[in-house]
């Protein structure tokens, strides 16, 4: 376990960023990349990180970024990774895919689980604020269910598509969860992520305060919330074999996991879940937490 | 000892894939489609017997194949791949982002009609569609046109004055896989006209940072590290890129033609048997090739008829075409294709062409052949006989007629 004076000093985004106050995707960025460090192409599609990484002529990172468009980051991904093996670059550089929810859950699925099938030597992440957040707040597939977007006024009638299941199940070395809230996990994954070889898929839960409604100050309340209530666990799944994450290992015990009301009740969006839908919650998290103890004794 | 050339029978298709192969393509990005899939498959047998050293990546998708070809490009790779169709359509998102970022990718199109309904025959809507996104696009008559145009190609599109991407399209069966002689050239000589890949975008370089395709704004950036364009910049340089292309499309062309003996016209229209002729045909491809058999059977009927094979579509040639048809009487123009509501493309480009001209041509269009109809010598006496008697009566008409139509059988 490493401690937050463990992780490199090198910065990697440069100040002056035109993220929204509280962003916790930039924090979680911020992370990831110094995990990564200085050998490493990255590719983004249309998303918030688009917005981060500047305008014209000037690049934000401290490492270069091919922007590609919504529906392509698995493939472009693919493309540079092809291009540096061909080059022989490629046990050398790292390249990374950062797309958001909507450009992995939705229009990115195909580019991914083609990358993913091909077995690309890439790092995937999807950091996710669980709707279009850059375009006005419309719904994802990624989008919880009862949650309010401007395509949802009646909140959500379905359920959040589950991103690692369906990349675990394309048979990659490496799966994880994370969470803004716990940056030296982020952090830790990533460094980790980055020395495997083939396809790895990192999913981060990013609280965004004007899309989830809620004072820029508390993104790291409510991201941690969603940890405590056992909503989102954060896990690492190795060729198949799950181990959960330190910060989500005493959710284990359900006597220790916050009542998911908690987590519910601090974001406009759920202002109008019913009480029905609050209790499909309840019985999500049960469901979800026996099949992780089912993999656990396995 | 004389420098003998190696000659083999090959499928138009094939021919692509050994230009692709000698040109030593570093990156193909591929999805199947009829008729261009022979060219993927030839060039993983390539791959597989270590003919060729490329990294070939089978995607899961067209729009996925431009994509990887785009990022591979960025990459500071050499790039090449082939579709038709319906993976053109898919692949249409990427193209003017290709061109766009100024990525000197090669995509050979084996021409074909696009659904509704279904046909995987042949007519040039495919290529047609990609008109406006930035691209060159040279079409091809011939087998050995193709595997020369391809070499031609990545010189003409990595070009320093150009970095713009090209389509090098032929027609889907009649050429992509009918079998015909061409000269293949030795490998020493392919490498010595066409020289390494020098990109102004290489991602490989880790220690220049680049962010490569950034959000623009309308208007330049004025910030205390340098001034940066506005997207109304970045378009205009691609524009003028195209424009000044043009020259540096023949220059290609008739260094080519120095080199290995070959040439197609000037380079960017190829004309046939137009000495004496007032009258012109106006076409290309497969329709210029049938058009090259139904003038010799219309100058035996008396006709001074020649023939203009359109080879270069963007940058479209207007100023040459201008100058070539000033003289010039009639011209009777075969669209194997159309821009739905107007007219054949062809024809509409060259009216454009000519506007101003002080005693314009007789201009009449045609649609023939959409859908892989078969083109006879026939349908093209027929309206060049049409079309000459309108110029004498002096009718001027905007109706599209097509050729080879059924419509009598239909109603019987």
């Amino acid at each position: 376990m490493i401690k937050i004076t463990d992780v490199v000093e090198e910065e990697y985004i440069n100040p002056g960023t035109r993220m929204c106050a509280g962003c916790s995707m930039a924090l979680l960025y911020r992370f990831a990349l110094k995990g990564l460090g200085p050998k490493t192409i990255l590719t983004v599609p249309a998303s918030c990180l688009t917005v981060l990484h500047g305008m014209q002529g000037f690049c934000t990172t401290n490492v270069s970024v091919l922007h590609t468009p919504f529906a392509t980051t698995g493939a472009s991904a693919s493309g540079i990774v092809a291009s540096l093996e061909e080059k022989g670059l490629i046990n050398e550089i790292c390249v990374v895919a950062f797309a958001g929810d909507g450009g992995t859950a939705d229009i990115g699925i195909q580019a991914l689980s083609g990358a993913a099938e091909r077995g690309t030597n890439f790092i995937y992440a999807c950091y996710d604020n669980e709707a279009y957040m850059n375009t006005g707040v419309q719904r994802s597939g990624s989008t919880p269910l009862g949650a309010f977007t401007a395509t949802t006024p009646g909140g959500k009638m379905k359920v959040k598509k589950n991103m690692p299941k369906i990349m675990e199940a394309h048979g990659i070395p490496y799966v994880a969860t994370a969470n803004a809230s716990y940056p030296i996990d982020v952090y830790e994954k990533f460094k980790k992520a980055r020395e495997i070889k083939g396809t790895k898929y990192i999913h981060i839960l990013a609280p965004c305060p004007p899309g989830w409604g809620y004072d820029p100050k508390d993104s790291i309340k409510i991201g941690k919330l969603a940890n405590e209530t056992g909503f989102w666990p954060l896990y690492e799944i190795i060729n198949g074999k799950l181990t959960l994450s330190r910060d989500s290992k005493r959710y284990l015990d359900s006597n220790k996991r916050k009542p998911i009301e908690e987590y519910l009740s601090v974001q406009k969006r759920f202002k109008n879940i019913s009480m029905e839908n609050i209790e499909r919650y309840k019985d999500y998290i049960i469901t979800l937490w026996n099949e992780i103890e089912q993999r656990i004794k396995n | 000892m004389k420098d003998k050339k190696k000659v083999k029978i090959l499928t138009g298709n094939h021919a692509a894939a050994h230009a692709l192969r000698q040109a030593k393509v570093e990156v193909i990005s591929a999805y199947p489609i009829t008729p261009q899939s022979p060219v993927v498959e030839k060039i993983s047998d390539f791959i597989n017997e270590g003919k060729m050293k490329a990294k070939f990546l089978m995607v899961e998708s067209e729009h996925s194949a431009a994509a990887a070809c785009c990022a591979a490009s960025a990459t500071g790779s050499r790039v090449g791949t082939a579709t038709s169709a319906h993976g053109l359509m898919l692949m249409y998102e990427m193209l003017p982002w290709a061109s766009g970022t100024r990525l000197p990718i090669v995509i050979n199109l084996a021409t074909r009609s696009c659904g509704a309904p279904w046909s995987v025959w042949d007519d040039h809507s495919d290529f047609i569609a990609a008109r406006d996104v930035g691209w060159i696009q040279i079409m091809c008559e011939d087998n050995q046109e193709i595997y020369d145009t391809n070499i031609q190609a990545f010189k003409i599109a990595e070009d320093p004055r150009v970095y713009v991407p090209t389509i090098v399209a032929y027609d889907g069966y009649i050429l992509s896989h009918t079998m015909m002689p061409i000269e293949l050239e030795k490998q020493e000589n392919i490498d010595g006209f066409l020289p390494p890949l020098n990109h102004h975008i290489n991602l490989s370089d880790i220690s220049q940072v680049k962010g490569v395709g950034p959000v623009t704004t309308p208007d330049i950036i004025k910030r205390a590290e340098g001034t940066a364009p506005g997207y109304y910049e970045y378009r205009y340089s691609l524009q003028k890129a195209l424009e000044n292309s043009i020259e540096i499309i023949k220059e290609v062309h008739d260094q080519f033609a120095e080199k290995f003996g070959r040439y197609y016209g000037n380079g960017l229209f190829k004309t046939i048997s137009d000495e004496d002729a007032d009258t012109i045909i106006f076409a290309m491809g497969s329709v210029s090739a049938q058009a090259r058999s139904a003038i010799k059977k219309l100058r035996k009927l008396g006709i001074k008829i020649g023939l203009v094979s359109l080879r270069l579509f963007r940058p479209f040639p207007a100023i040459q075409l201008r100058e070539y048809f000033k003289e010039k009487k009639n011209i009777i123009v075969f669209d194997r294709d159309i821009g739905y509501g107007y007219e054949g493309v062809l024809c509409y480009e060259l009216k454009a062409a000519l506007y101003g001209l002080k005693k314009p041509p007789f201009i009449k269009g045609y649609i023939v052949g959409l859908g892989g109809r078969d083109i006879t010598d026939d349908h093209l006496i027929e309206g060049v006989q049409k079309a000459l008697k309108q110029s004498d009566e002096g009718i001027i008409s905007y109706t599209t007629d097509f050729l080879g139509l059924k419509l009598e059988e239909l109603e019987l």
